[in-house]
């Protein structure tokens, strides 16, 4: 997409950058600031902490990919985030994640072309008696089934449609 | 007057606590009662929970309350006739859910106000600590704690105050007191509980550990993942800070201790205490060569004692207490109680704190009534991807590190989900062995392939395409995978896979020789059928089938054709009549 190659805004940073840059271990919480700010970690960005903090970019990135909370490219409007917790698993959040993928396209990782939707599974949302669980932004949708994932698919895509005639 | 509490933890929340609060808050303009929010207790399978007191006595806790409900609640509070709550009340059956527990760790989640310091210190709270500061060194905190016999909550059993001790005989003047709040076990909530709903009694545990080991720094590693638990514990320190239970010169005396949360950023393996070490200190979450014990050389080198949140919040009740009241529940090795995330097939779900001794069947049926499908019991999973499972004929195994160990299993931070047998065994190993792949760190040859090549074999069975002497392969791996691994992670990854080997070897066997899931789970192994004493020709499916696998004219029989069938589930789902059958 095109926030890839758009050169980003550095200056949002500086401030994140100077009250970190000489505390030690900050990085990452310096990380978690950054993508607080762009809602991802640009590579640029990434090169420019470097540069200013004087940390290695190959150490920046080897901590960036370690953990899961990270990621490199921006997110659709609806980031859907899909609990693969064992409670989850028992109550058959495989067949979540299948349908899923026949309404959109999208396995984990992934974005639909229409920038819409974006699905990413995660270990454990800690709701586990609403299982099965997703997160789209920051609502919670428990007790899951295949025809419950279509209709709040579908009333999204309702929804998108309609801001767009607006504008 | 009365009082309403609406419970806020995370899943409350979720379940619609939260619009509930709203709308009495708005209806509530004249202050004719009080109304707060409290934390989780426990109850998951009834959320969202209102709880009326009259005055300080609880006179009614209504479940699975609606938005359309709250005008039932006004109407209570206005005329105090108990007819208009009456469809709400929780029934007498599941009250036995909590009257069965003893609760130590949870004692005041989902009764206080968690984000009021002086709701907690009028249930007692900080008088640990002033006790601790006032009348007792350093050296007698750590032999109370001694007495209780508490060992670590996080999983792996450890004598709290051995570590304790080893950190307070450690060189230097500058220790840390750590907190592992990376609760990263998929299945076990129990430590988001405690921190939404009595961060009080972390942070006054903490600070009792941090005096006995002789630091005066605490810092609480926590999962970014629990933004709730976050907000609750910063805005406790601050009011811990206003009134003098944390900062410099506690309680006037000599003893001082800051407070600091550090996010952690998802990683399973920073559970493991040298890797969240590392992570703490801004790198990748790999774990370190012991020795050094973080006791003698942790974080930035120093000195440091890491524990879990649950350990924490036992030790502010053993100094309450006393050791020897700790000690007096639970079993020869296991003192005291645990928590239980009681969640699958389970009827009532949610948290559970028992004293060690009881069995799982006591947790299972007693507390959480049985499986709510109609189908039998077949095991239950305990310790998230570093356990186990256990059959349904070992459910009298008390809950016991030792005897828990001897399963195979572990007490681990207390994950239990609980399978019924629509559950495949193979595919839960499966479902592991996924999960430990992706978290290895990488750093032990043995774990990183090793845990990549049992999944392959694992995904291979479930296809269908096992082969004779796949699970001597799979045994064999799993040994050299324990035997090569340098932390708890790569130690314990096979562990899923010997317990169902062990227990469950039948259905390895099915799937490899009769190419069959008895559980009817993995999709390459199943087919769907319909089932003409069923079946009245409705259509339905027919009409919902994506790839026209069904036909079959109205009011008449249908059939699937399995060449065509990808095995969807459609059909199944829309079926009225339970006319569907996979085989």
């Amino acid at each position: 997409m095109n926030s890839k190659v758009k050169a980003s805004d550095l200056s949002l940073i500086d401030s994140v950058i100077n009250e970190y840059k000489d505390v030690d271990g900050s990085l990452i919480t310096i990380l978690q600031k950054t993508q607080g700010i762009y809602g991802f970690l640009p590579a640029d960005v990434l090169s420019y902490i470097a540069i200013k903090t004087g940390i290695p970019p190959a150490k920046i990135f080897g901590v960036a990919t370690f953990y899961t909370q990270f990621r490199f490219e921006a997110v659709g409007k609806y980031f859907i985030m899909l609990c693969q917790g064992t409670a989850c698993h028992v109550n058959g959040s495989e067949i979540i994640e299948k349908t899923i993928f026949e309404e959109l396209g999208i396995r984990d990782g992934e974005t639909t072309k229409d920038g819409l939707f974006t699905l990413k599974t995660v270990a454990c949302l800690g709701c586990c008696s609403l299982s099965p669980v997703m997160m789209i932004n920051e609502e919670t949708y428990g007790s899951l089934t295949s025809q419950k994932i279509r209709d709040i698919i579908k009333e999204l895509k309702e929804k998108a449609e309609e801001v767009n005639a607006d504008v | 007057m009365y009082n309403i509490k609406v419970g806020e933890g995370s899943c409350g929340i979720s379940a619609g606590a939260a619009k509930i609060y709203s709308l009495l808050e708005k209806s509530n303009t004249d202050n004719i009662f009080g109304l707060s929010v409290t934390g989780c207790i426990g109850m998951c399978f009834l959320e969202p929970i209102v709880d009326i007191y009259n005055n300080d006595e609880l006179c009614a806790r209504l479940v699975q309350v609606k938005e359309s409900d709250v005008e039932y609640i006004l109407q209570f509070i206005a005329t105090g006739d108990e007819s208009a709550i009456k469809n709400l009340k929780i029934s007498d059956d599941d009250s036995e859910f909590l009257s069965k527990q003893t609760r130590i760790a949870l004692r005041n989640c989902g009764i206080i106000d968690p984000e009021d310091i002086n709701d907690y210190i009028s249930h007692g709270g900080y008088s640990a600590l002033s006790k601790v500061i006032e009348s007792l060194t350093p050296e007698q905190v750590i032999d109370e704690i001694k007495i209780s016999g508490l060992a670590g909550r996080g999983g792996a059993g450890f004598p709290t105050w051995f570590k304790w001790n080893a950190a307070r005989q450690s060189d230097g003047e500058e220790k840390y007191l750590i907190c592992n709040a990376d609760e990263g076990d998929p299945g076990a909530f129990m430590d988001r509980a405690v921190i939404e709903s009595d961060p009080h009694a972390l942070i006054e545990g903490m600070l009792i550990g941090a005096y006995a080991i002789g630091a005066k720094e605490a810092v609480v590693y926590v999962r970014a993942e629990y933004p709730l638990a976050i907000a609750r514990l910063e805005k406790a320190i601050e009011q811990a800070k206003e009134k003098g239970y944390v900062g410099n010169n506690i309680l006037g005396s000599d003893f001082s201790c800051s407070f600091r949360i550090k996010a952690g950023a998802g990683a399973f393996v920073c559970g493991e205490e040298t890797a969240l070490i590392e992570s703490l200190e801004g790198q990748r979450g790999m774990p370190r060569l012991k020795p050094p014990f973080p006791a003698q050389s942790g974080y930035w080198g120093k000195p440091s004692n890491i524990n879990n949140v649950e350990t924490f919040a036992n030790v502010t009740w053993i100094i309450s207490n006393g050791g020897e009241a700790f000690a007096a529940l639970g079993t020869e090795d296991s003192k005291g109680t645990k928590v239980f995330a009681l969640t699958g097939k389970i009827r009532r779900g949610g948290l559970v704190e028992i004293p060690m001794g009881k069995t799982l069947n006591d947790v299972i049926f007693d507390i959480g009534d049985g499986m709510r499908t109609e189908r039998a019991f077949k095991g239950v999973q305990l310790g998230g991807p570093s356990g186990g499972c256990i059959p349904a004929n070992l459910a009298d195994t008390q809950v016991d590190y030792k005897k828990l160990s001897a399963t195979g299993a572990i007490m681990g931070s207390g994950g239990m989900v609980v399978m019924d047998e629509s559950t495949c065994m193979v595919g839960m190993a499966k479902f592991f062995l996924d999960f430990t792949t992706k978290e290895s760190c990488g750093k032990c040859v043995p774990c990183r392939i090793g845990t990549r090549r049992l999944l392959e074999i694992l995904d291979r069975i479930c296809k269908g395409e096992g082969k004779e002497g796949d699970i001597e392969l799979l045994e064999e791996l799993c040994i050299q995978i324990k035997d090569g691994s340098l932390c708890g992670l790569g130690q314990t990854a096979p562990n899923p896979v010997l317990t169902t080997l062990k227990y469950f070897r039948d259905e390895y066997e099915a799937h490899i020789k009769e190419k069959r899931c008895p559980a009817g789970e993995c999709i390459d192994l199943i087919s769907y059928n319909v089932l003409p004493e069923k079946c009245i020709g409705c259509l339905m499916c027919q009409k919902k089938c994506p790839v026209g696998a069904i036909s079959g004219k109205v009011k008449e029989v249908q059939t699937i054709d399995h060449d065509k069938c990808i095995k969807c589930g459609r059909c199944k789902d829309v079926c009225r009549f339970g006319a569907v059958e996979i085989r």
